[in-house]
Formats: structure tokens, C-alpha cells, sequence
């Protein structure tokens, strides 16, 4: 091999004009400035026609409503919120509501989905067919039937509150939701949540420890009654010390509905277990192609090495996957998250029900309303897009380690 | 929307006649096609034009609430504010058939009217100052005095709203039902829970389901909703009612001819209703020699062409729908299923406050 003398780096501006024109220099950097002066002149376009028009019908417009007044009561509300709060705070109790349901919906559906491709992995005939039928069934009806469903079909079967099913007389199951005793803060709670911290922390101190005798010396070490004594132990002693940390307020029922206690509501229910097993049924099938896309010869290493069956695809099989896996799967994250917002038809109060719902009609801005909540769906969409880059890109690097 | 689909299809026609020609007279076609869906936009100071021009009325209404606006099995539009869009068709187009209706959800409305996709409003909107000045659209007149009310089942032994304290409450999202309700419940110092849906049909069958103990909307609302409920006879509407609701046709903000009509076929209606001009006699009316009688029913004056009509106008709005009195019956009134009572929507000399500005 001969070695090429190094050349010397590029100056500044043909650096600029090669990151800019590529191949074609200036003219096509000329054209690309002349692009860009075309679409900032169609946006400018867009918002002057926009804000005239406004003018000259006399519609409200700016984002001066977000400081009035809302006026109207939401059934799910994450922070405190009651009928005299702004619209901003409407806006905040609607988003927080989305996020709480896209959250709990994308593990589930992750869950389920991992489940659902490992049975139609598996060699049992029973267990794959079952996989096969959930798969066919799922992806295969569109999803606002499946809240409609789950919804009407699970309000219909429960009782009304009045002849509740009472678990042990303290949750209660009705056609209002799920009744549960409310924990109340007690002053022995702060000294339980330290003690329970450090618990963990000296655990995950304890692993790391056991992992690296048993990686580089070959010694297994025997932490388990160390770790229970952490996590168990030591909230144990806190609770001897200062008391209870929780009080349990039990629900009552009280004319209509039961008073006290804490509540799920149906259409967080229905909307939740809607979303997760629709979006799992593709989640199985991209997490069976993520499998099948590892060379079987590694199933095969994995069982002369003496590995169980479990061992090969939780140790080999599964981490080479993920890198196949990773990018689809986000794709369904998204999806789902914004499948949410049909939770207007069973009366979820989303952030499409409340804010770009009702705020709309009660203002009548849309345009500010609209956007702002695309906005949101933006923001969630691509800080969800974000997190699993890393996360991809970190399954990356370790294999490539 | 709808003259620039025309134009597009206008277009394509002109594609397919003129395939063959020299490719310069095709694109200038399509140049002035395109050229024509452009300047819809401005248009939109000139309904009435719009309107003549496209042969049919663009009219929103919703999306099924008998007795106002609701569709039948043969996909007939019927109800008072079906009724209203019918009259304007006839003063306008001579014709009450001609008539789009489209239906709309309680939080669309006032965009569809907005953008231009229709040329009025019928449907069950509640006047209130912030939509007549910071929607773009005016109110014309009140088809309909109404005020909100609670359906509640006959079980639950209720027998007044105040009684609901701690209740759960259905109710559509998107109308001025919401804000009342909770005016009302904080008022009276009672909790609640409201869930919101987005169309009337999922309020009342969550209703129906046990999902609420109450359902909440204008009374008239509730009367016909009970209708659609399995067992109408179970429910009991309770006497309170706890909000003023005046329903009314809407127009957009900057067409005053268009307001005026839109405006004066409601009164003319009502008018009629007070002359006694009823839908079989109004042709032997056309003969009657009383002066009101003549200035109303144009066969003395221009009031008509005043308007941008035509001088028989009040006669065609008569001939298609009948007057105020008799839309009133057929629609919600003791003629239909409905069964409401006159009560507030009678004439104002009759124990009501239906009361029109009068033609002269």
C-alpha cells in the first residue's frame, strides 16, 4: 500500500460550498437559497392571508383566550383543576391525560406484543395458533370499533354503584369505574421512602458487585438474603420507627356514587386496553420478524452450549433482534400514541376532547387551538422518536463492542 | 368548496372535449379553469349570487335530532331548522328541493360556516354574545326558544335537579351545555362528574348504558332523544330548566344582503303565522283585498325586490314549508312524535314570545 500524501484541510468557504451546492458548487447553492426565499415567501403568504381574512370576518384570533376562564368541568384530571381555571390549565390537565394513557398504553402493548410473538415462535401447536388468531383478529379491525367495544361491552356487563362488586369491602367495581381506597400520606412516609431508596441503591451496589466476581473471576456469590434484607429489611425498621406510611381512606357509597377513595374511570380503562392490544398485535409481528431475522445457527449454538430454549432467546437471539426490532417498533409507539385521541368518542377527556373539543366551540379559535395541539402531537411524536434513537443506538454500540 | 369542485370538474370535462386540439389551447384551458376555482375566494360577500349561480343551497344542519333536523330511511331531511334552509331555498330558487343539507357535529358547525362549505347555519345553535361576535357569523332571528334540561331514569326516584348532588353527568361535548352545567352545579353548591363525547348518539347511549345517572342537553334536545332510548317510558325529564337557549339560523359576518334574507324568511314565516296565511289558503289569501295582506303577499308593493327577491316571496315560502304555526306542529308540536307543547314559542299575542318584526 502506497500512503498518499495529506491534504491539506479545505478552506472555510469551500467547505460551505460543498456542504451546501454538493456536487453542483454554486449554482446550486444559488438555487437552493432561491428555494428557501420561495417557501419562506408561501408561509409568509399563508399567515398574512390567514390573519386577514380573520380581520376582515371579525374572528377572534391571537392567544390572549388561554388566560379567560374555561368554565367547564373534566372528569380525569391529573393535576387540580376545577371549572374556574384558565385554558391554559385545560390545556395542561388535556395533555397530561394523553401522555397518562399513551404511557400506560405503549407498555402494555409492549408487553403483550413480546408475549403474543414468542407464542408464535413457540414450537407448541396450541400456543402459535393462539398467537396467530390474536394477530389476524387484532390488527385486522380498525381500532375505534375495538375502543367501542371494549368500552360498551365492559360498561354493559358491570352493575350500577348501588349493587357493586365489593372486593374485601374495599374496591368496589361498577359501572363509575374502579373504586379503590385513596392512600393518605402519613408522617412516617418520608422515613419509609428513604429507607426503601437507599434499599434499592445499595442493592443495585450489591449486583454490580456479584456481576463482576462472576464475569471476571468465574465466583458466584450468594447476595439474595443481602438483597432482601435491603429492600425488605430496611423499610421494615423505618416502619417499626415512625410509624405507618400510608392510610387507606375506604369509599363509601354516598347517594349516587361512592365518596372518599380513588377511582378509574371506564374510558381510561376501555381506551387503554383498546389501544395496547391493537398496537401489540403489530408489535408481534414486527418482534417475530425482529426473531426470525436472526440466523438460526444462532438458536443452534445457543442449545449446544447447553442453554435452555429461554436462556438463547432472552441471552443471543432477542439482543441481536432489538437492532431490527427498534425502528419499526417506534413507529407503532407513535401510532398509538396518536390513535389516543379518538378517546373523544367515548368520552375520554384527551387533549383532542378537551382542548381542540370543547375549548374550540367555547373560543371559537381554532386556528391558534388546532396548532397548538398539533404542536403537542409533534412534540410527543418526536420526543418519543428521540428516546428510542438512543436506545437504538446504544443496542447498536454494545453489539458492536 | 362546492363552485370550486365544480370548477375542477369543469375542468376535466374541458380536458376530455379538447383532447386531440394543439396542447397549447388544452393548458390555457386549464389555465382559466384553475383561474376560476382561484377567485371563489373572494366571492364570499355575494351568497345570494353564489347561491343562484350554483343552483342549490348549502345548508348545515346535524347530524340527526328529530324534530329539528333529522334524516329518514329514504335519506328525506326533515324538522324546523330542515324547514327554515327549505324556505330560503324557495324565496331564493323557487324551488325548496334544492337544498344541500350537510350534516355537522356540534364543534364543526361554525368552521363549515366559516370556511364557506355552507351558506347558513340551521342547526340548533343557542345565540349567545360570544359566538354572534367572535365566530365571524351573525344570528338571524330564533327559530326555536329553548333551555336546558336533565333526563334522568324514572328508578332513581328523582324529582328535582337539586336532587342530583354527587351524580354523573353525560353530555355532548362542544355546545354551551357544558359551561351551564357546571354554572349550575357550583351554584347550587352539588358535585358532579361530567363525561364529555363528541356526538349526541354516544352521550345517550352511555347514558342508556348505566354509564351516567343523568343526561343533559336543551329540553327540546332531551324530549327527542328519549324518543331513540329503548324504553322512552323509563326516563322522566325534571322540571328545572336551568339555562336560556334561543336556537337560531346563522349567516357569516359581511354579506347584509344575505343576512336580510336569511333574517326575513324567519319573520315572514312567523308573519304569516300572525295573518292567518296558512299553506292551503294561501292562494284564496292572494285574492283578499286587505292592504297588509297585498304588501305581504306582494301582489301591492316591491317589499320582495327590495330584499334582491322576488315580490312573491312570502307566497313561496308559505307554499313550500307553511307558516311558523304549522311548521311548529308538524315538526315538534302535537303532530309529531315528539309531542312539545307551544308554550314560550307561541305567538306573542297568544301567551308566547314569538314575536316578528312586521312587513310593511
Amino acid at each position: 500500500m502506497s500512503i498518499a500524501p495529506r491534504k491539506p484541510p479545505l478552506q472555510f468557504a469551500l467547505r460551505l460550498k460543498r456542504a451546501l451546492g454538493g456536487k453542483t458548487g454554486w449554482n446550486g447553492l444559488a438555487a437552493q437559497i432561491g428555494f428557501a426565499a420561495v417557501l419562506a415567501w408561501i408561509a409568509y403568504e399563508i399567515v398574512a392571508n390567514a390573519r386577514t381574512n380573520l380581520e376582515t370576518q371579525h374572528i377572534a384570533s391571537g392567544f390572549g383566550f388561554l388566560n379567560y376562564n374555561a368554565g367547564f368541568d373534566v372528569n380525569q384530571s391529573l393535576i387540580a383543576y376545577n371549572n374556574s381555571d384558565t385554558y391554559w390549565r385545560v390545556f395542561f390537565v388535556g395533555l397530561l391525560n394523553t401522555i397518562l394513557v399513551s404511557v400506560i398504553g405503549i407498555v402494555f402493548a409492549t408487553v403483550i406484543g413480546f408475549v403474543v410473538a414468542l407464542c408464535r415462535l413457540s414450537p407448541n401447536w396450541l400456543l402459535s395458533r393462539i398467537g396467530g388468531i390474536y394477530v389476524e383478529i387484532v390488527r385486522n379491525l380498525p381500532v375505534l370499533f375495538q375502543i367501542l367495544f371494549w368500552y360498551l361491552a365492559v360498561l354493559a356487563a358491570l352493575p350500577a354503584p348501588r349493587q357493586s362488586i365489593s372486593i374485601f369491602g374495599a374496591f368496589f367495581l361498577n359501572n363509575r369505574g374502579l373504586i379503590v381506597p385513596q392512600p393518605v400520606s402519613e408522617p412516617g412516609l418520608y422515613p419509609f421512602l428513604a429507607a426503601l431508596a437507599v434499599g434499592i441503591f445499595v442493592a443495585l451496589g450489591l449486583r454490580h458487585h456479584a456481576r463482576r466476581a462472576l464475569f471476571q473471576r468465574g465466583q458466584v456469590i450468594r447476595i439474595w438474603p443481602y438483597l432482601l434484607g435491603c429492600l425488605v429489611g430496611l423499610p421494615l425498621v423505618s416502619m417499626l420507627i415512625f410509624g405507618w406510611p400510608l392510610k387507606f381512606e375506604l369509599p363509601q357509597l354516598k347517594g349516587f356514587n361512592f365518596a372518599g377513595g380513588a377511582r378509574v374511570i371506564p374510558e381510561f380503562v376501555a381506551l387503554t386496553v383498546a389501544l395496547s392490544t391493537y398496537t401489540a398485535a403489530f408489535i408481534a409481528e414486527i418482534v417475530r420478524a425482529g426473531v426470525m431475522s436472526v440466523h438460526k445457527g444462532q438458536m443452534e449454538a445457543g442449545s449446544s452450549l447447553g442453554l435452555s430454549r429461554a436462556a438463547t432467546l432472552r441471552l443471543i437471539v432477542v439482543p441481536q433482534a432489538m437492532r431490527v426490532i427498534v425502528p419499526p417498533l417506534t413507529s407503532q409507539y407513535l401510532n398509538l400514541t396518536k390513535n389516543s385521541s379518538l378517546a373523544v368518542a367515548i368520552g375520554y377527556p384527551d387533549l383532542v376532547s378537551v382542548f381542540a373539543g370543547t375549548a374550540v366551540s367555547q373560543t371559537g379559535q381554532a386556528i391558534e387551538i388546532i396548532a397548538m395541539t398539533m404542536g403537542v402531537y409533534l412534540l410527543l411524536s418526536l420526543t418519543t422518536s428521540a428516546l428510542m434513537s438512543v436506545y437504538g443506538w446504544r443496542i447498536n454500540r454494545s453489539m458492536a463492542a | 368548496m362546492a363552485r370550486e369542485r365544480e370548477a375542477i370538474t369543469k375542468q376535466n370535462v374541458q380536458w376530455t372535449t379538447l383532447k386531440g386540439l394543439p396542447m397549447k389551447r388544452v393548458s390555457l384551458a386549464v389555465l382559466l379553469a384553475a383561474a376560476a376555482a382561484l377567485s371563489v375566494q373572494s366571492a364570499s360577500a355575494q351568497t345570494l349570487k353564489t347561491v343562484k349561480d350554483r343552483g342549490q343551497l348549502s345548508c348545515g344542519v346535524s347530524q340527526g335530532l328529530p324534530g329539528f333536523s333529522s334524516p329518514d330511511d329514504k335519506g328525506n331531511w326533515t324538522g324546523i331548522d330542515v324547514d327554515v334552509c327549505r324556505a330560503i331555498a324557495a324565496v331564493v330558487l323557487d324551488d325548496p328541493t334544492k337544498v344541500k343539507f350537510v350534516p355537522l357535529s356540534a364543534k364543526d358547525r361554525f368552521t363549515a360556516l366559516q370556511s364557506g362549505e355552507i351558506d347558513v347555519l340551521s342547526r340548533n345553535t343557542t345565540w349567545t354574545v360570544s359566538r354572534d361576535t367572535s365566530l365571524g357569523a351573525n344570528f338571524t332571528g330564533v327559530t326555536y326558544y329553548d333551555g336546558q334540561g336533565f333526563m334522568v331514569k324514572k328508578s332513581l326516584k328523582v324529582n328535582s335537579a337539586l336532587e342530583l348532588n354527587s351524580a354523573s353527568v353525560c353530555v355532548q361535548t362542544g355546545t354551551t351545555t357544558e359551561q351551564n352545567l357546571a354554572d349550575f352545579f357550583k351554584g347550587n353548591n352539588m358535585k358532579y362528574e361530567v363525561i364529555a363525547f363528541g356526538s349526541i348518539d354516544e352521550a345517550v347511549k352511555a347514558y342508556e348504558s348505566g354509564r351516567c345517572d343523568v343526561f343533559t342537553d336543551d329540553a327540546s334536545g332531551l324530549y327527542a332523544s328519549r324518543l331513540k332510548l329503548a324504553n322512552p317510558a323509563d326516563h322522566i325529564v325534571l322540571p328545572e330548566i336551568i339555562s336560556k337557549e334561543p336556537l337560531g339560523p346563522m349567516v357569516r359576518h359581511g354579506d347584509d344582503q344575505w343576512f336580510d334574507i336569511v333574517k326575513w324568511t324567519l319573520f315572514a314565516m312567523i308573519n304569516a303565522e300572525e295573518l292567518g296565511i296558512t299553506q292551503k289558503n294561501v292562494d284564496t289569501m292572494l285574492k283578499s283585498d286587505k292592504p297588509e295582506m297585498k304588501r305581504v303577499l306582494g301582489t301591492d308593493g316591491n317589499l320582495g325586490e327590495q330584499l334582491g327577491l322576488t315580490k312573491d316571496w312570502v307566497v313561496r315560502i308559505v307554499k313550500a314549508v307553511g307558516n311558523y304555526g304549522e311548521n311548529f306542529e308538524r315538526n315538534v308540536g302535537a303532530g309529531s312524535p315528539l309531542g312539545i307543547a307551544r308554550g314560550v314559542n307561541n305567538l306573542w299575542n297568544k301567551g308566547g314570545i314569538q314575536y316578528a318584526p312586521p312587513i310593511r
